[in-house]
C-alpha cells in the first residue's frame, strides 16, 4: 500500500511537469468547445430556389410569392429553361428547382390536376429531405387556400390539425445536442490515449524495465497508471461542463452525482483499453496509430453524428460492442433530459462489464517478465 | 539515381514491415468508405415512437396502421397514460410520442376538424423537425384518404425529382470528405513523422554528411507515401464506384489530375512540418490540431460552411481541403468539367506553390 | 567469500533458431567484483536479463540470492539492484526525487530514505545537483546517480549492465571507486563492460563469445595461462576463435 503511495507521487510529479500536455488538455477542448458548435450548425436555412415559370399566371406569381415569403426559401434566379437551371444547381447558386409549366392557371381551373416540377440537388441529404417536405407543405398549403377561394362549396375546414410540442429544448437550440457528445469524446481521448501513450512511453525509453525489476507487484503499477489519469479526465470533464455553461448556458438537467457516476465508470473502460494497447505496442507511434484506428471507428458508429437507429444492423450489432456508444446516450440522456439513474442502468451495466473485461485483459497482459 | 532507388526501398521496408503502420495506411481509409458509405447516413429510418391512443376507434386504428406501415417509424408501445411519455423519453427509448384525442371521430364530424399531438425529442433539432414532417405527411396522407371522396377538388400534384443522389444516401457528401482526411493523414501526418523519425534518431545527421543531397533525402522519403496515397485514391474510388454505388459522373482523368494536384500539395504541407519541428510527437499533433481538424470542421463536409459565422468562413478559405471537396463533389457528383471548377483548381495550384516555396527557404536557412 | 550467491546450469536462451545464451553454468560468490565480459551481441544482456527475472529462459537452472528463478522471481527482486545498459532513471525527476521513488519501492522508511539520501549527498559531493532533474545532468553524473539508485537498498547483488558506456575516463575511474566501496561492504558486483581494460579490476572474469563461456577465472591467472600480456589480447584471441 505505501508502495502505491510512492508511484503515484511519481506519477503526479510527471504529469504536471509535462507541459506540452497540460497545455493540450486544457487548450484543445477550449477551442473545441468555441470553434465545432460555432462551425456546426446543422439548420437548413435559406434554401436558394431556382424558378421556371411558363405560365406567368397570376396565379403561378402568387404560388412564387408564397414560397419566397416562407423564410425558409430564397428565390436565387428565374430561368426560361430547365437546362440553365441545371447550370446555376451546378455552380452551387441554387438547391432546387421548381418548374411550373404552361398554362398551369388554366388546365388547373379545367381540370383540376395539374402537375408541377421540382427538382432538388440531393447531395446534401438532410437539406434535401427537409426542403422537399417544406416545399411540399408550402405546395399543399397554397392547394387549400386555392380550393377555399375557387370552390367554395369546400369551405369547410375538414381536417386533422396537429400541434407539436418540442421537449427538452424549447428554444430549438442546435448546440445543445452536440456538447454532451463533445464532452463524451473529450473524456475518451484524455482517458484512451494520454494512458496508453504514458505507458508505451516508459517502454520506449526504457524505465519500465527498472520497473520490471524492483518488486513492485502488477496490480500496484497497473493502479498507479491508472489514478492519475482517471482523475486527470475527471478535471477534464469537469473543466468542459464549466466551459459548456459558461459559453453555452448548457447546464445538466439532470443529477450531477449521476452524470458523474456514471462518467467515473465509462472511465475505467477507456483506460482499461488505453492500458491494453499499450501492452501491444512498443513504440508511441504504434500506440497512438492503433488508439487513433479504433477511436474514429468507435466515434463514428457511436451515433455522435448520426443516429444508430439509422445505421443497417451490423453496424447496429457492432454498436452494441462499442463502448462509445453507451457513454453518448448516457451522457446526452443526463444532460438533456434530466435521466435519473434508474434510467441509464442498462448503459451503467454495459460500461462496467467493459470496464472488468478491458481490465482484466490489460492485466493479465501485462507482464514483468517477457 | 540508383542511390535515389535504394534509400526508397529502404523506407517501404519501414512502412511495410509494421502491421500497425499498415493499419492506418490502408485499412482506414477502406473502413472509413465503408463506414460513411454505410453505416452514416441521416435518414430516417425505423424510428422509435409510441402512441398514445385515447379514441381507440376505427379511424385511430387506421391511422396508427398507416403509421406503423411506413418505414420511417417503429412503434415500440401503445401506452396509456401521459405520465409515462416522460419516461420513456428519459430512458432513451423513442424519439416521438403521437397522441389522438378522445374524441377524434366526433370532434371531426362536429367541429370539422380535431387535434392530433406530436411530442418530439427535439435535442436533436433536424431530426426533430424531420421527424414532425414525415408524421405530418402521414396524417395529411390519411385525412386525403378520409375526405377525398368528395370529387373535383383542385389537386396541385407535385412530382418530385432528386438530383444527383436519388436515394439520399451519405455517401455523396462523405466520400470526398473521407478522401480529403486520408490524403492529409497520409500525405501530411506520415510524411512529416517519418522526416522527423530521421531527425530524432540522429540518422538525419548521417545521412545529411553523405554525398547524397538532402534534397534527395526529402524526395526519398516522400515517394514512398505519394505511393501509397495514389493507391489509397484508387482503393477509395473502386469502393465507391463498384461497393458504395456511386458512380464517377465526370471525367475521371479530371478527377485524378486534381487528386494528384491536391496530394502534391499536402506532400508540401507535411515537409514543410517536418522542416520545423523536432519531435515525432511534435511532428503529429501539429499535422492532426493544424491540418486535420480544421479539415473535419471547417472543409464543409461535415457541417455545411454557408451556417457557419462570417469568421469561420474565411477562417475555411485557408483550409485547402475545402476546395478540394467542393472539386470532387462536382466532379464526382454532378458530372461537371474543368469550366465549372477551375477556380478552385486555381486556388489550390497557389497554395501548393505557397507552401513548396516556403519548404524551401526554410530548408535553406536550417542549412546554413 | 564462499557464499554462493549467483548458480546457474546450462541455462539457455532461444530465439527461434538463434542460440543467444547457450549452456551457461557459473558460480559467483558473495563481496566478489564478477566481470562478464564479452563483444557487443555476444549475449550478455540476455543472460542478466533472466537472472534478474526480465527474461524467462528456455532451458537450464539458476538460483540467484537462494531463489530459484523459476519460481521465486520476485523474491529475487528485492535483493537485487539494477543498472540497465540503456540508462533508465526518470529524466523528468530530480536526484531526490529518483532516490526516494525506488527507496520506497524497496520498502525502505521514509525516515531512512530521507537519512541515506542527505548522506549520500555529502558523500559524492552531490549537492549542487541533488535537486537537478536527471536530463539536466552531464552524463557522467547520471551514471553515477543510476549506480547510487541501483544501490540504494543496500541489495545482497547488484548487476551492472555497461555501466561505464560513453564516459570519460576520470569519471569511469570514480566509478570504479564506488565500485569498490560497495564490494567492501559485501555487496556482490555482476558487472558487464566491453572495456577490456576494466576486467583487470575484477576478481574473477568470465569471456562469453557467441553465447557461449570460453574462459572464466582470475584475470592473472588467465593471463599466465595463456600467455599474454593484456586482457585486450586475451579477448582478441578469443574473438579470433584460437580458444575454443
Amino acid at each position: 500500500m505505501k508502495i502505491l503511495f510512492y508511484i503515484l507521487q511519481k506519477e503526479f510529479r510527471q504529469v504536471f511537469r509535462n507541459k506540452p500536455i497540460i497545455a493540450i488538455i486544457f487548450v484543445v477542448p477550449i477551442v473545441q468547445f468555441l470553434i465545432l458548435p460555432l462551425a456546426a450548425d446543422f439548420e437548413i436555412k435559406n434554401i436558394n430556389i431556382s424558378v421556371i415559370d411558363y405560365d406567368k399566371s397570376s396565379t403561378s406569381r402568387l404560388l412564387i410569392n408564397k414560397i419566397s415569403g416562407s423564410g425558409y426559401f430564397k428565390i436565387s434566379s428565374n430561368e426560361n429553361s430547365f437546362k440553365k437551371a441545371l447550370k446555376i444547381i451546378e455552380s452551387d447558386n441554387a438547391d432546387m428547382i421548381i418548374e411550373i409549366p404552361a398554362n398551369f392557371e388554366k388546365k388547373l381551373w379545367r381540370e383540376s390536376n395539374q402537375k408541377l416540377l421540382v427538382a432538388i440537388n440531393s447531395i446534401n441529404g438532410i437539406k434535401a429531405n427537409l426542403g422537399g417536405f417544406y416545399i411540399l407543405n408550402i405546395i399543399n398549403e397554397f392547394n387549400n387556400e386555392l380550393q377555399l377561394n375557387m370552390k367554395p362549396i369546400f369551405q369547410t375546414n375538414k381536417g386533422i390539425d396537429i400541434t407539436t410540442s418540442d421537449w427538452f429544448n424549447p428554444h430549438l437550440n442546435y448546440k445543445i445536442f452536440l456538447i454532451p457528445g463533445l464532452l463524451a469524446i473529450l473524456v475518451t481521448m484524455v482517458g484512451g490515449f494520454l494512458t496508453a501513450l504514458n505507458i508505451v512511453r516508459e517502454k520506449e525509453i526504457g524505465t519500465i524495465e527498472q520497473i520490471n525489476v524492483t518488486p513492485i507487484k502488477k496490480w500496484q503499477f497497473i493502479l498507479g497508471k491508472l489514478i492519475p489519469f482517471w482523475i486527470l479526465a475527471n478535471v477534464v470533464f469537469s473543466n468542459g461542463l464549466l466551459l459548456g455553461y459558461l459559453i453555452y448556458d448548457i447546464f445538466p438537467r439532470g443529477n450531477l452525482l449521476t452524470l458523474y457516476a456514471f462518467i467515473d465508470i465509462y472511465l475505467l473502460a477507456v483506460l482499461g483499453l488505453g492500458l491494453l494497447i499499450s501492452t501491444f505496442s512498443e513504440t508511441q507511434q504504434q500506440a497512438m496509430f492503433v488508439m487513433f484506428f479504433f477511436m474514429i471507428v468507435f466515434i463514428l458508429l457511436g451515433g455522435l453524428f448520426t443516429p444508430i437507429d439509422s445505421m443497417p444492423v451490423w453496424a447496429q450489432y457492432f454498436a452494441r460492442l462499442n463502448p462509445v456508444k453507451y457513454v453518448i446516450e448516457a451522457i446526452r440522456l443526463v444532460m438533456l433530459k434530466g435521466s435519473d439513474f434508474e434510467d441509464i442502468i442498462p448503459q451503467t451495466i454495459s460500461i462496467l462489464l467493459f470496464a472488468i473485461v478491458l481490465n482484466f485483459l490489460a492485466v493479465l497482459n501485462y507482464r514483468k517478465r517477457v | 539515381m540508383r542511390r535515389l532507388l535504394i534509400f526508397i526501398k529502404k523506407e517501404f521496408k519501414h512502412i511495410i514491415r509494421d502491421p500497425r503502420v499498415l493499419l492506418i495506411l490502408f485499412g482506414m481509409p477502406v473502413v472509413q468508405v465503408l463506414i460513411f458509405g454505410f453505416a452514416l447516413t441521416n435518414e430516417i429510418k425505423n424510428s422509435k415512437i409510441i402512441v398514445l391512443d385515447y379514441a381507440k376507434d376505427d379511424l385511430s386504428k387506421k391511422l396508427i396502421n398507416k403509421i406503423e406501415a411506413s418505414k420511417y417509424f417503429e412503434i415500440v408501445s401503445f401506452v396509456h397514460s401521459k405520465r409515462i411519455i416522460l419516461d420513456y423519453f428519459r430512458q432513451g427509448k423513442i424519439k416521438a410520442a403521437v397522441i389522438i384525442p378522445e374524441k377524434i371521430a366526433s370532434d371531426i364530424i362536429h367541429d370539422g376538424n380535431a387535434k392530433i399531438q406530436i411530442i418530439t425529442d427535439a435535442t436533436d433539432v433536424n431530426f426533430a423537425n424531420s421527424i414532425k414532417n414525415f408524421i405530418r405527411a402521414i396524417i395529411n396522407d390519411y385525412q386525403y384518404e378520409l375526405f377525398s371522396k368528395e370529387s373535383s377538388k383542385i389537386n396541385i400534384i407535385t412530382e418530385m425529382k432528386m438530383l444527383y443522389n436519388p436515394q439520399l444516401k451519405g455517401a455523396p457528401n462523405f466520400v470526398p470528405g473521407v478522401m480529403s482526411m486520408v490524403m492529409l493523414l497520409v500525405c501530411v501526418m506520415m510524411t512529416a513523422i517519418a522526416i522527423v523519425r530521421e531527425k530524432e534518431m540522429g540518422t538525419m545527421e548521417v545521412i545529411l554528411t553523405s554525398p547524397v543531397s538532402p534534397i534527395f533525402v526529402i524526395i526519398s522519403k516522400v515517394v514512398p507515401y505519394f505511393v501509397i496515397s495514389t493507391i489509397d485514391l484508387a482503393l477509395i474510388l473502386l469502393l465507391s464506384v463498384y461497393v458504395l454505388d456511386l458512380p464517377i459522373q465526370g471525367s475521371l482523368f479530371l478527377l485524378l489530375a486534381e487528386s494528384l494536384l491536391f496530394i502534391i500539395t499536402c506532400l508540401n504541407i507535411g515537409i514543410l512540418i517536418s522542416i520545423r519541428t523536432s519531435s515525432q510527437q511534435v511532428a503529429m499533433l501539429m499535422s492532426l490540431v493544424g491540418m486535420m481538424m480544421p479539415t473535419v470542421f471547417l472543409s464543409g463536409f461535415m457541417f455545411p460552411i454557408e451556417n457557419m459565422p462570417y469568421a469561420l468562413q474565411l477562417l475555411s478559405n485557408l483550409v485547402p481541403s475545402k476546395w478540394f471537396y467542393i472539386i470532387v463533389k462536382d466532379i464526382m457528383l454532378k458530372g461537371t468539367g474543368l469550366e465549372i471548377v477551375w477556380k478552385e483548381t486555381l486556388i489550390i495550384a497557389s497554395m501548393m506553390l505557397f507552401f513548396l516555396i516556403i519548404s524551401l527557404k526554410t530548408f535553406k536557412v536550417r542549412l546554413n | 567469500m564462499d557464499d554462493i550467491v549467483i548458480k546457474t546450469e546450462n541455462l539457455t536462451k532461444r530465439f527461434g533458431d538463434f542460440i543467444a545464451t547457450n549452456n551457461l553454468t557459473i558460480e559467483v560468490y558473495r563481496g566478489e567484483i564478477f566481470g562478464f565480459l564479452g563483444a557487443n551481441g555476444a549475449g550478455k544482456t540476455t543472460a542478466i536479463r533472466m537472472l534478474i527475472g526480465l527474461l524467462r529462459p528456455s532451458s537450464g537452472k539458476a538460483t540467484v540470492a537462494g531463489c530459484d528463478i523459476y519460481k521465486e522471481p520476485e523474491k529475487i527482486k528485492k535483493n537485487i539492484g539494477y543498472m540497465s545498459q540503456k540508462f533508465s532513471l526518470y529524466e523528468d525527476l530530480t536526484v531526490l526525487e529518483n532516490l526516494r521513488f525506488f527507496g520506497g519501492i524497496y520498502g525502505l522508511k521514509s525516515s531512512t530514505i530521507k537519512d541515506k539520501s542527505a548522506d549520500l549527498v555529502e558523500k559524492l559531493g552531490m549537492e549542487s545537483i541533488s535537486r537537478k532533474l536527471i536530463k539536466e545532468l552531464p552524463i557522467g553524473w547520471r551514471q553515477k546517480v543510476a549506480f547510487t539508485v541501483a544501490l540504494f537498498h543496500n541489495p545482497k547483488i547488484v548487476f551492472l549492465d555497461e555501466p561505464t558506456g560513453g564516459v570519460d575516463p576520470i569519471v569511469r575511474r570514480q566509478f570504479w571507486d564506488m565500485i569498490y566501496d560497495a564490494a567492501e561492504n559485501g555487496t556482490t558486483i555482476f558487472v558487464t563492460t566491453h572495456y577490456m581494460d576494466e576486467a583487470e579490476y575484477c576478481n574473477r572474469i568470465s569471456i562469453m563469445d557467441e553465447g557461449i563461456i570460453k574462459t572464466l577465472g582470475k584475470p592473472s591467472e588467465l593471463k599466465k595461462n595463456f600467455n599474454v600480456d593484456s586482457m585486450s589480447d586475451l579477448f582478441y584471441l578469443i574473438a579470433r576463435k584460437k580458444i575454443l
